[in-house]
Protein backbone atom coordinates (compact mmCIF):
# COMPACT_ATOMS: atom_id res chain seq x y z
CA UNK A 1 0.00 0.00 0.00
CA UNK A 2 1.22 3.39 -0.75
CA UNK A 3 1.59 6.39 1.59
CA UNK A 4 -0.65 9.14 2.58
CA UNK A 5 -0.47 11.14 -1.19
CA UNK A 6 -1.92 8.27 -2.26
CA UNK A 7 -4.94 8.28 -0.65
CA UNK A 8 -5.30 12.26 -0.48
CA UNK A 9 -4.33 12.23 -4.37
CA UNK A 10 -3.02 12.54 -6.57
CA UNK A 11 -3.90 16.17 -8.10
CA UNK A 12 -5.08 15.49 -11.49
CA UNK A 13 -6.98 16.50 -14.47
CA UNK A 14 -10.46 14.45 -13.92
CA UNK A 15 -12.08 12.23 -14.60
CA UNK A 16 -10.53 8.94 -13.68
CA UNK A 17 -7.34 8.21 -11.85
CA UNK A 18 -7.41 4.71 -13.80
CA UNK A 19 -8.25 5.81 -17.27
CA UNK A 20 -6.99 9.67 -17.16
CA UNK A 21 -4.52 10.02 -14.94
CA UNK A 22 -3.13 6.57 -15.68
CA UNK A 23 -3.34 6.89 -19.05
CA UNK A 24 -1.36 10.63 -19.42
CA UNK A 25 1.35 8.82 -17.41
CA UNK A 26 1.52 5.45 -19.51
CA UNK A 27 2.37 8.21 -22.39
CA UNK A 28 4.68 10.43 -20.57
CA UNK A 29 6.42 7.59 -19.68
CA UNK A 30 6.51 5.86 -23.69
CA UNK A 31 7.81 9.33 -24.42
CA UNK A 32 10.70 9.22 -21.89
CA UNK A 33 11.87 5.34 -23.43
CA UNK A 34 11.57 7.16 -26.63
CA UNK A 35 13.95 9.83 -25.33
CA UNK A 36 12.25 12.40 -27.47
CA UNK A 37 8.64 13.42 -28.69
CA UNK A 38 7.67 11.60 -31.07
CA UNK A 39 6.77 12.82 -34.92
CA UNK A 40 4.33 10.49 -35.77
CA UNK A 41 2.28 7.69 -32.63
CA UNK A 42 -0.17 4.81 -33.46
CA UNK A 43 -1.93 4.35 -30.35
CA UNK A 44 -4.10 1.07 -29.77
CA UNK A 45 -6.36 0.75 -27.05
CA UNK A 46 -7.47 -2.35 -25.51
CA UNK A 47 -10.36 -3.59 -22.88
CA UNK A 48 -11.73 -1.18 -20.99
CA UNK A 49 -9.60 1.84 -22.34
CA UNK A 50 -11.44 0.68 -25.74
CA UNK A 51 -14.93 0.24 -24.37
CA UNK A 52 -15.02 3.47 -22.16
CA UNK A 53 -11.87 5.65 -23.15
CA UNK A 54 -13.48 8.05 -24.89
CA UNK A 55 -15.87 9.24 -22.54
CA UNK A 56 -12.51 8.71 -19.87
CA UNK A 57 -10.66 11.37 -22.21
CA UNK A 58 -8.28 8.26 -22.16
CA UNK A 59 -7.48 9.51 -25.78
CA UNK A 60 -6.43 12.74 -24.98
CA UNK A 61 -4.75 11.97 -21.83
CA UNK A 62 -2.54 9.30 -24.22
CA UNK A 63 -1.76 12.07 -26.62
CA UNK A 64 -1.33 14.68 -23.78
CA UNK A 65 1.48 12.62 -22.06
CA UNK A 66 3.66 11.93 -25.03
CA UNK A 67 3.42 15.26 -25.52
CA UNK A 68 4.77 15.21 -22.27
CA UNK A 69 2.02 16.59 -20.12
CA UNK A 70 1.79 14.98 -16.84
CA UNK A 71 -1.47 14.23 -15.22
CA UNK A 72 -2.35 17.75 -13.41
CA UNK A 73 -1.70 19.68 -16.81
CA UNK A 74 -4.60 21.73 -17.88
CA UNK A 75 -4.20 21.15 -21.23
CA UNK A 76 -4.92 17.62 -21.23
CA UNK A 77 -8.25 18.08 -22.04
CA UNK A 78 -7.02 20.18 -25.52
CA UNK A 79 -4.42 18.05 -26.43
CA UNK A 80 -5.25 16.82 -29.64
CA UNK A 81 -5.11 20.49 -30.69
CA UNK A 82 -1.68 21.14 -28.89
CA UNK A 83 -0.57 18.04 -31.18
CA UNK A 84 -1.70 19.86 -34.60
CA UNK A 85 0.43 22.74 -33.09
CA UNK A 86 3.35 20.94 -32.51
CA UNK A 87 3.65 18.53 -35.43
CA UNK A 88 2.77 15.37 -33.72
CA UNK A 89 0.83 13.06 -35.76
CA UNK A 90 -1.10 10.38 -34.08
CA UNK A 91 -3.65 7.73 -34.74
CA UNK A 92 -5.89 5.70 -32.03
CA UNK A 93 -7.65 2.30 -32.60
CA UNK A 94 -9.08 0.09 -30.68
CA UNK A 95 -7.30 -3.27 -30.66
CA UNK A 96 -8.01 -7.04 -28.69
CA UNK A 97 -4.65 -7.87 -27.51
CA UNK A 98 -5.05 -11.33 -26.08
CA UNK A 99 -4.97 -11.90 -22.06
CA UNK A 100 -3.52 -8.29 -21.62
CA UNK A 101 -5.31 -6.49 -18.34
CA UNK A 102 -8.20 -4.72 -19.20
CA UNK A 103 -6.79 -0.80 -19.05
CA UNK A 104 -4.08 -1.48 -21.77
CA UNK A 105 -2.40 0.48 -24.02
CA UNK A 106 0.15 0.28 -27.04
CA UNK A 107 2.11 2.82 -28.44
CA UNK A 108 4.04 3.00 -31.65
CA UNK A 109 6.51 6.07 -31.37
CA UNK A 110 8.40 7.23 -34.99
CA UNK A 111 10.72 10.14 -35.38
CA UNK A 112 13.44 10.76 -38.31
CA UNK A 113 17.00 9.68 -36.94
CA UNK A 114 16.30 7.75 -34.22
CA UNK A 115 14.62 3.74 -34.51
CA UNK A 116 11.12 3.41 -34.15
CA UNK A 117 10.16 1.64 -31.16
CA UNK A 118 6.79 0.25 -29.09
CA UNK A 119 5.60 0.25 -25.72
CA UNK A 120 3.06 -1.51 -23.97
CA UNK A 121 1.47 -0.35 -20.61
CA UNK A 122 -1.93 -0.80 -18.66
CA UNK A 123 -3.43 1.18 -15.78
CA UNK A 124 -3.50 -0.36 -12.50
CA UNK A 125 -5.30 2.68 -10.51
CA UNK A 126 -4.64 5.65 -8.64
CA UNK A 127 -2.61 6.57 -11.33
CA UNK A 128 -0.28 4.08 -11.04
CA UNK A 129 0.60 2.20 -14.01
CA UNK A 130 3.03 -0.56 -15.68
CA UNK A 131 5.14 -1.09 -18.36
CA UNK A 132 5.39 -4.54 -19.53
CA UNK A 133 6.48 -5.04 -22.89
CA UNK A 134 9.33 -2.81 -24.70
CA UNK A 135 9.97 -3.60 -28.58
CA UNK A 136 8.18 -7.21 -28.00
CA UNK A 137 10.40 -8.03 -24.83
CA UNK A 138 8.01 -8.50 -21.44
CA UNK A 139 9.07 -6.18 -18.92
CA UNK A 140 7.59 -5.34 -15.85
CA UNK A 141 8.38 -1.90 -14.10
CA UNK A 142 6.50 1.87 -12.69
CA UNK A 143 8.65 4.17 -13.52
CA UNK A 144 7.86 5.24 -9.64
CA UNK A 145 11.40 4.90 -9.03
CA UNK A 146 14.66 6.24 -10.61
CA UNK A 147 15.26 3.42 -13.14
CA UNK A 148 17.73 3.12 -15.64
CA UNK A 149 16.35 0.62 -18.80
CA UNK A 150 19.18 -0.01 -20.88
CA UNK A 151 18.50 -2.75 -24.02
CA UNK A 152 21.82 -4.36 -24.42
CA UNK A 153 23.06 -7.64 -26.64
CA UNK A 154 22.43 -10.71 -24.85
CA UNK A 155 25.84 -12.39 -23.86
CA UNK A 156 28.47 -12.49 -21.23
CA UNK A 157 29.85 -9.42 -19.30
CA UNK A 158 26.93 -6.88 -19.98
CA UNK A 159 25.41 -6.99 -16.74
CA UNK A 160 29.18 -6.82 -15.31
CA UNK A 161 29.37 -4.14 -17.16
CA UNK A 162 26.44 -1.93 -15.54
CA UNK A 163 26.98 -2.64 -12.32
CA UNK A 164 30.90 -1.74 -12.51
CA UNK A 165 29.41 1.54 -13.81
CA UNK A 166 26.81 2.38 -11.07
CA UNK A 167 29.21 1.29 -8.62
CA UNK A 168 32.03 3.39 -9.47
CA UNK A 169 30.06 5.92 -9.89
CA UNK A 170 28.36 5.03 -5.63
CA UNK A 171 25.20 4.67 -6.91
CA UNK A 172 23.05 1.61 -4.63
CA UNK A 173 21.20 -0.76 -6.75
CA UNK A 174 17.91 -1.16 -5.33
CA UNK A 175 15.93 -3.72 -7.57
CA UNK A 176 17.20 -5.35 -11.06
CA UNK A 177 15.57 -7.41 -13.17
CA UNK A 178 16.84 -8.93 -16.99
CA UNK A 179 14.45 -9.96 -19.70
CA UNK A 180 15.51 -11.26 -23.29
CA UNK A 181 13.72 -11.88 -26.50
CA UNK A 182 15.77 -15.09 -27.21
CA UNK A 183 19.16 -16.92 -26.48
CA UNK A 184 21.63 -14.15 -27.56
CA UNK A 185 18.77 -11.91 -28.75
CA UNK A 186 17.76 -8.51 -27.70
CA UNK A 187 18.00 -8.26 -23.45
CA UNK A 188 16.77 -5.48 -21.72
CA UNK A 189 17.98 -4.83 -17.93
CA UNK A 190 15.55 -2.80 -15.89
CA UNK A 191 17.50 -1.52 -12.48
CA UNK A 192 16.18 0.62 -9.90
CA UNK A 193 18.26 2.72 -8.25
CA UNK A 194 17.93 5.22 -4.84
CA UNK A 195 20.03 7.80 -6.73
CA UNK A 196 19.53 10.52 -9.93
CA UNK A 197 22.27 9.17 -11.97
CA UNK A 198 24.70 11.83 -13.57
CA UNK A 199 24.60 12.22 -16.76
CA UNK A 200 28.30 11.31 -17.64
CA UNK A 201 27.55 7.62 -16.29
CA UNK A 202 24.54 7.34 -18.78
CA UNK A 203 27.17 8.68 -21.53
CA UNK A 204 29.46 6.72 -20.61
CA UNK A 205 27.49 3.29 -20.94
CA UNK A 206 26.07 4.49 -23.72
CA UNK A 207 29.59 4.61 -25.45
CA UNK A 208 30.29 0.46 -23.96
CA UNK A 209 29.96 -2.66 -26.63
CA UNK A 210 27.09 -4.53 -26.74
CA UNK A 211 24.59 -1.99 -25.01
CA UNK A 212 22.51 -0.62 -27.25
CA UNK A 213 20.40 2.33 -25.67
CA UNK A 214 20.18 3.56 -22.62
CA UNK A 215 17.45 5.32 -21.07
CA UNK A 216 16.58 6.98 -17.50
CA UNK A 217 13.42 7.90 -15.91
CA UNK A 218 13.89 9.87 -12.88
CA UNK A 219 11.39 9.78 -10.05
CA UNK A 220 10.35 13.49 -9.88
CA UNK B 1 4.38 1.11 8.46
CA UNK B 2 1.38 3.09 8.57
CA UNK B 3 -1.23 2.40 10.95
CA UNK B 4 -3.26 -0.38 10.48
CA UNK B 5 -5.80 0.33 12.63
CA UNK B 6 -7.77 3.03 14.66
CA UNK B 7 -6.97 1.20 17.78
CA UNK B 8 -2.87 1.16 16.94
CA UNK B 9 -3.49 4.72 16.12
CA UNK B 10 -5.02 5.91 19.23
CA UNK B 11 -2.34 3.78 21.61
CA UNK B 12 0.35 5.98 19.49
CA UNK B 13 -1.60 9.11 20.56
CA UNK B 14 -2.25 8.54 24.13
CA UNK B 15 1.71 6.94 24.59
CA UNK B 16 3.24 10.03 23.10
CA UNK B 17 0.74 12.50 23.74
CA UNK B 18 0.08 13.71 19.95
CA UNK B 19 -3.20 14.55 18.58
CA UNK B 20 -4.03 11.98 15.74
CA UNK B 21 -3.34 14.37 12.75
CA UNK B 22 0.65 14.95 14.27
CA UNK B 23 0.67 10.71 14.85
CA UNK B 24 -0.25 10.77 11.13
CA UNK B 25 2.11 13.30 10.16
CA UNK B 26 5.47 11.59 12.10
CA UNK B 27 4.43 8.43 10.39
CA UNK B 28 4.28 10.27 6.81
CA UNK B 29 7.51 11.62 7.40
CA UNK B 30 9.11 8.39 8.82
CA UNK B 31 7.75 6.33 6.32
CA UNK B 32 9.08 8.93 2.99
CA UNK B 33 12.32 10.04 4.67
CA UNK B 34 11.15 13.18 4.65
CA UNK B 35 11.21 16.08 6.95
CA UNK B 36 7.46 16.88 9.16
CA UNK B 37 7.81 20.24 7.25
CA UNK B 38 8.64 19.02 3.79
CA UNK B 39 5.11 16.99 4.57
CA UNK B 40 3.37 19.82 5.49
CA UNK B 41 4.15 21.40 2.48
CA UNK B 42 3.26 18.85 0.25
CA UNK B 43 -0.16 18.51 2.52
CA UNK B 44 -0.91 22.44 2.03
CA UNK B 45 -0.11 21.79 -1.88
CA UNK B 46 -2.92 19.13 -1.42
CA UNK B 47 -5.56 21.99 0.23
CA UNK B 48 -4.66 24.42 -1.97
CA UNK B 49 -5.51 22.60 -5.03
CA UNK B 50 -8.66 21.63 -3.50
CA UNK B 51 -9.39 25.38 -2.81
CA UNK B 52 -8.26 25.80 -6.55
CA UNK B 53 -10.20 23.53 -7.80
CA UNK B 54 -13.28 24.66 -6.74
CA UNK B 55 -12.79 28.33 -7.90
CA UNK B 56 -11.93 26.32 -11.09
CA UNK B 57 -15.78 25.25 -11.93
CA UNK B 58 -17.76 27.16 -15.22
CA UNK B 59 -21.26 27.12 -15.06
CA UNK B 60 -21.75 26.43 -18.48
CA UNK B 61 -19.36 23.79 -19.18
CA UNK B 62 -20.85 20.13 -19.99
CA UNK B 63 -19.15 16.99 -19.86
CA UNK B 64 -18.28 15.54 -23.27
CA UNK B 65 -20.76 13.17 -22.68
CA UNK B 66 -23.53 15.76 -22.14
CA UNK B 67 -24.55 14.44 -19.20
CA UNK B 68 -23.61 16.64 -16.24
CA UNK B 69 -22.01 19.89 -15.99
CA UNK B 70 -24.35 22.51 -14.86
CA UNK B 71 -25.76 20.88 -11.72
CA UNK B 72 -23.52 23.67 -9.08
CA UNK B 73 -24.43 25.52 -10.75
CA UNK B 74 -28.22 25.13 -10.72
CA UNK B 75 -28.12 24.65 -7.17
CA UNK B 76 -26.20 27.90 -6.40
CA UNK B 77 -29.28 29.88 -8.61
CA UNK B 78 -31.82 27.98 -6.05
CA UNK B 79 -30.01 28.51 -3.13
CA UNK B 80 -29.84 32.32 -3.93
CA UNK B 81 -33.34 32.67 -4.89
CA UNK B 82 -35.35 30.35 -2.94
CA UNK B 83 -35.38 29.14 1.00
CA UNK B 84 -33.55 25.66 0.76
CA UNK B 85 -35.33 23.21 3.08
CA UNK B 86 -31.22 22.38 4.24
CA UNK B 87 -31.13 25.77 4.96
CA UNK B 88 -28.28 28.13 3.40
CA UNK B 89 -25.35 26.24 5.10
CA UNK B 90 -26.18 22.85 3.95
CA UNK B 91 -27.46 24.05 0.22
CA UNK B 92 -23.55 25.58 0.05
CA UNK B 93 -21.92 21.91 0.77
CA UNK B 94 -24.42 20.68 -2.06
CA UNK B 95 -23.24 23.17 -4.50
CA UNK B 96 -19.85 22.62 -3.90
CA UNK B 97 -19.82 19.05 -3.79
CA UNK B 98 -21.78 18.99 -7.09
CA UNK B 99 -19.07 21.77 -8.51
CA UNK B 100 -16.14 19.40 -8.04
CA UNK B 101 -17.77 15.96 -9.49
CA UNK B 102 -18.95 18.30 -12.45
CA UNK B 103 -15.32 19.62 -12.55
CA UNK B 104 -13.96 16.30 -12.51
CA UNK B 105 -16.51 14.62 -15.42
CA UNK B 106 -15.51 17.93 -17.50
CA UNK B 107 -11.89 16.96 -17.33
CA UNK B 108 -10.68 19.95 -14.86
CA UNK B 109 -8.22 19.46 -12.08
CA UNK B 110 -9.47 17.63 -9.04
CA UNK B 111 -7.76 16.15 -6.08
CA UNK B 112 -8.41 12.09 -5.58
CA UNK B 113 -9.83 11.97 -2.55
CA UNK B 114 -9.41 8.88 -1.91
CA UNK B 115 -10.43 8.93 -5.43
CA UNK B 116 -11.96 10.80 -8.50
CA UNK B 117 -14.79 9.52 -8.43
CA UNK B 118 -15.61 10.67 -4.71
CA UNK B 119 -13.38 13.67 -5.26
CA UNK B 120 -16.35 16.50 -4.21
CA UNK B 121 -17.04 14.76 -0.56
CA UNK B 122 -13.89 16.06 1.21
CA UNK B 123 -13.57 20.08 -0.42
CA UNK B 124 -17.37 19.98 -0.06
CA UNK B 125 -17.27 19.75 3.56
CA UNK B 126 -13.71 21.12 4.58
CA UNK B 127 -13.96 23.97 2.28
CA UNK B 128 -17.20 25.19 2.54
CA UNK B 129 -16.46 25.06 6.29
CA UNK B 130 -13.03 26.98 5.74
CA UNK B 131 -15.22 29.90 3.81
CA UNK B 132 -17.85 30.46 6.13
CA UNK B 133 -16.54 30.34 9.71
CA UNK B 134 -13.35 32.18 10.72
CA UNK B 135 -10.65 28.91 10.87
CA UNK B 136 -6.95 28.86 10.39
CA UNK B 137 -5.07 27.21 7.24
CA UNK B 138 -3.36 25.47 9.83
CA UNK B 139 -6.46 23.98 11.14
CA UNK B 140 -7.58 23.16 7.73
CA UNK B 141 -4.71 21.27 6.56
CA UNK B 142 -4.40 19.26 9.82
CA UNK B 143 -7.77 17.90 9.09
CA UNK B 144 -6.33 16.75 5.64
CA UNK B 145 -3.97 14.57 7.58
CA UNK B 146 -6.76 13.22 9.83
CA UNK B 147 -9.07 12.34 6.79
CA UNK B 148 -5.37 11.15 4.90
CA UNK B 149 -4.82 8.93 8.22
CA UNK B 150 -8.16 7.66 8.30
CA UNK B 151 -8.15 6.74 4.38
CA UNK B 152 -5.64 4.57 4.61
CA UNK B 153 -6.38 2.84 7.82
CA UNK B 154 -9.56 2.46 5.43
CA UNK B 155 -7.22 0.89 2.58
CA UNK B 156 -4.92 -1.20 5.12
CA UNK B 157 -8.10 -3.70 6.02
CA UNK B 158 -10.60 -2.85 3.26
CA UNK B 159 -10.24 -0.45 -0.20
CA UNK B 160 -10.65 2.45 -1.37
CA UNK B 161 -12.15 1.47 -5.25
CA UNK B 162 -15.66 1.00 -6.55
CA UNK B 163 -13.68 -2.28 -8.80
CA UNK B 164 -12.80 -3.58 -5.69
CA UNK B 165 -15.56 -2.67 -3.19
CA UNK B 166 -18.88 -1.34 -4.72
CA UNK B 167 -19.63 2.74 -3.86
CA UNK B 168 -19.07 2.46 -0.41
CA UNK B 169 -15.10 2.59 -1.25
CA UNK B 170 -14.91 5.53 -2.78
CA UNK B 171 -18.26 7.73 -1.65
CA UNK B 172 -18.52 5.83 1.74
CA UNK B 173 -14.77 6.21 2.84
CA UNK B 174 -14.64 9.80 1.11
CA UNK B 175 -17.67 10.04 3.49
CA UNK B 176 -15.78 8.43 6.70
CA UNK B 177 -12.20 10.71 6.04
CA UNK B 178 -14.52 14.09 5.66
CA UNK B 179 -16.16 13.07 9.03
CA UNK B 180 -13.35 12.65 11.23
CA UNK B 181 -11.72 15.53 9.39
CA UNK B 182 -14.70 17.95 10.43
CA UNK B 183 -14.75 16.42 13.46
CA UNK B 184 -11.31 17.63 13.79
CA UNK B 185 -11.64 21.01 13.13
CA UNK B 186 -14.63 21.83 15.13
CA UNK B 187 -12.51 19.97 18.23
CA UNK B 188 -13.38 16.57 18.26
CA UNK B 189 -11.82 14.19 20.40
CA UNK B 190 -9.20 11.75 19.46
CA UNK B 191 -11.86 8.38 19.63
CA UNK B 192 -14.34 11.38 18.52
CA UNK B 193 -12.93 10.83 15.49
CA UNK B 194 -13.42 7.78 14.76
CA UNK B 195 -16.99 7.58 16.06
CA UNK B 196 -17.78 10.02 13.36
CA UNK B 197 -15.82 7.91 10.59
CA UNK B 198 -18.01 4.70 11.73
CA UNK B 199 -21.39 6.46 11.67
CA UNK B 200 -20.29 7.75 8.08
CA UNK B 201 -19.68 4.28 7.15
CA UNK B 202 -21.71 2.67 8.49
CA UNK B 203 -24.82 4.98 6.77
CA UNK B 204 -23.24 4.23 3.81
CA UNK B 205 -22.34 0.49 4.09
CA UNK B 206 -23.61 -1.34 1.05
CA UNK B 207 -23.69 0.77 -1.49
CA UNK B 208 -23.25 -0.07 -5.14
CA UNK B 209 -21.05 1.43 -8.24
CA UNK B 210 -23.04 1.34 -10.75
CA UNK B 211 -21.99 4.09 -13.40
CA UNK B 212 -23.99 4.63 -16.67
CA UNK B 213 -22.02 3.81 -19.69
CA UNK B 214 -19.14 3.00 -17.27
CA UNK B 215 -18.79 6.86 -17.19
CA UNK B 216 -18.18 8.77 -13.66
CA UNK B 217 -20.90 10.79 -14.18
CA UNK B 218 -24.20 8.98 -13.29
CA UNK B 219 -24.85 8.96 -10.44
CA UNK B 220 -21.17 9.63 -9.27
CA UNK B 221 -21.65 13.58 -9.18
CA UNK B 222 -24.82 13.44 -7.24
CA UNK B 223 -23.41 11.00 -4.74
CA UNK B 224 -20.82 12.90 -3.74
CA UNK B 225 -23.32 14.97 -2.21
CA UNK B 226 -24.53 12.04 0.16
CA UNK B 227 -21.23 11.99 0.72
CA UNK B 228 -20.60 15.20 1.95
CA UNK B 229 -23.84 15.45 4.13
CA UNK B 230 -23.55 12.01 5.68
CA UNK B 231 -20.56 13.30 6.92
CA UNK B 232 -21.59 16.47 8.85
CA UNK B 233 -24.74 14.34 10.28
CA UNK B 234 -22.40 11.73 11.53
CA UNK B 235 -19.50 14.87 12.36
CA UNK B 236 -22.26 16.20 14.25
CA UNK B 237 -23.67 12.99 16.17
CA UNK B 238 -20.16 12.32 17.37
CA UNK B 239 -20.00 15.75 18.56
CA UNK B 240 -23.02 15.43 20.37
CA UNK B 241 -21.42 12.50 22.30
CA UNK B 242 -23.50 9.83 20.28
CA UNK B 243 -20.95 6.82 19.61
CA UNK B 244 -20.80 4.64 17.33
CA UNK B 245 -21.66 0.98 19.20
CA UNK B 246 -19.62 -1.20 16.86
CA UNK B 247 -15.76 0.24 17.34
CA UNK B 248 -14.46 1.88 13.80
CA UNK B 249 -12.27 -0.90 12.88
CA UNK B 250 -15.01 -3.57 13.12
CA UNK B 251 -16.97 -1.36 10.90
CA UNK B 252 -14.41 -1.15 8.48
CA UNK B 253 -13.65 -4.66 8.22
CA UNK B 254 -17.68 -5.20 7.98
CA UNK B 255 -17.29 -3.08 5.18
CA UNK B 256 -14.98 -4.94 3.44
CA UNK B 257 -17.35 -8.58 4.42
CA UNK B 258 -19.82 -6.41 2.03
CA UNK B 259 -17.53 -5.79 -0.76
CA UNK B 260 -16.48 -9.18 -0.79
CA UNK B 261 -20.30 -9.99 -0.92
CA UNK B 262 -21.09 -7.68 -3.57
CA UNK B 263 -21.51 -8.97 -7.01
CA UNK B 264 -19.46 -8.38 -9.80
CA UNK B 265 -22.13 -6.87 -11.93
CA UNK B 266 -22.39 -3.69 -9.08
CA UNK B 267 -18.27 -3.23 -8.70
CA UNK B 268 -17.70 -0.61 -11.29
CA UNK B 269 -18.33 -2.78 -14.46
CA UNK B 270 -21.87 -0.69 -15.69
CA UNK B 271 -23.45 -4.30 -15.63
CA UNK B 272 -25.94 -3.37 -12.64
CA UNK B 273 -27.90 -1.05 -10.88
CA UNK B 274 -28.91 1.73 -12.45
CA UNK B 275 -26.57 1.63 -15.14
CA UNK B 276 -28.74 -1.81 -16.81
CA UNK B 277 -31.85 0.21 -16.02
CA UNK B 278 -33.64 0.91 -19.13
CA UNK B 279 -32.93 4.67 -19.31
CA UNK B 280 -28.93 4.00 -18.27
CA UNK B 281 -28.68 1.22 -21.58
CA UNK B 282 -30.38 3.61 -24.00
CA UNK B 283 -27.55 6.43 -22.84
CA UNK B 284 -24.99 3.79 -23.26
CA UNK B 285 -26.21 2.87 -27.08
CA UNK B 286 -26.15 7.12 -27.75
CA UNK B 287 -22.75 7.00 -26.44
CA UNK B 288 -21.72 4.00 -28.08
CA UNK B 289 -23.73 5.06 -31.66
Amino acid sequence: MGNIFDILGPVMVGPSSSHTAGAARIGLIARQLFGRQPEKATVYLHGSFAATGKGHGTDKALIGGLLGMKPDDMRIPDSFNVAKDEGMEFVIENKDFKEAHPNTARIYMEAEGIPSMWVQAYSIGGGRIRVCKLDGIDVNFSGESNTLIIRNVDEPGRVKDVSVALSDAQINIATMQLFRDKKGGIAVMVVEIDEVIPQEVIDNLVGKPGIIRVKFLSSN
Amino acid sequence: MSYQSMEEAYERCERDSLEFWKAVQLEDAHERGVSEEDSWNQMKYMWQAMLDGLDAYEPDLMSRSGLVGTEGAKMDAYRKSAEPLCGDYIAKVISNALKMGCNNACMKRIVAAPTAGACGVLPAVLVTYYREFEVSEEKMIEAMYVAAGVGQIIANRAYLAGASGGCQAEIGSGSGMAAAAICHVRGGETEQLGHACAMALKNLMGLVCDPVAGLVEVPCVKRNVVGAVNALSAADMALAGIVSQIPVDQVIDAMKEVGDKMDVTLRETALGGVAMSPRGQEVSEELNA
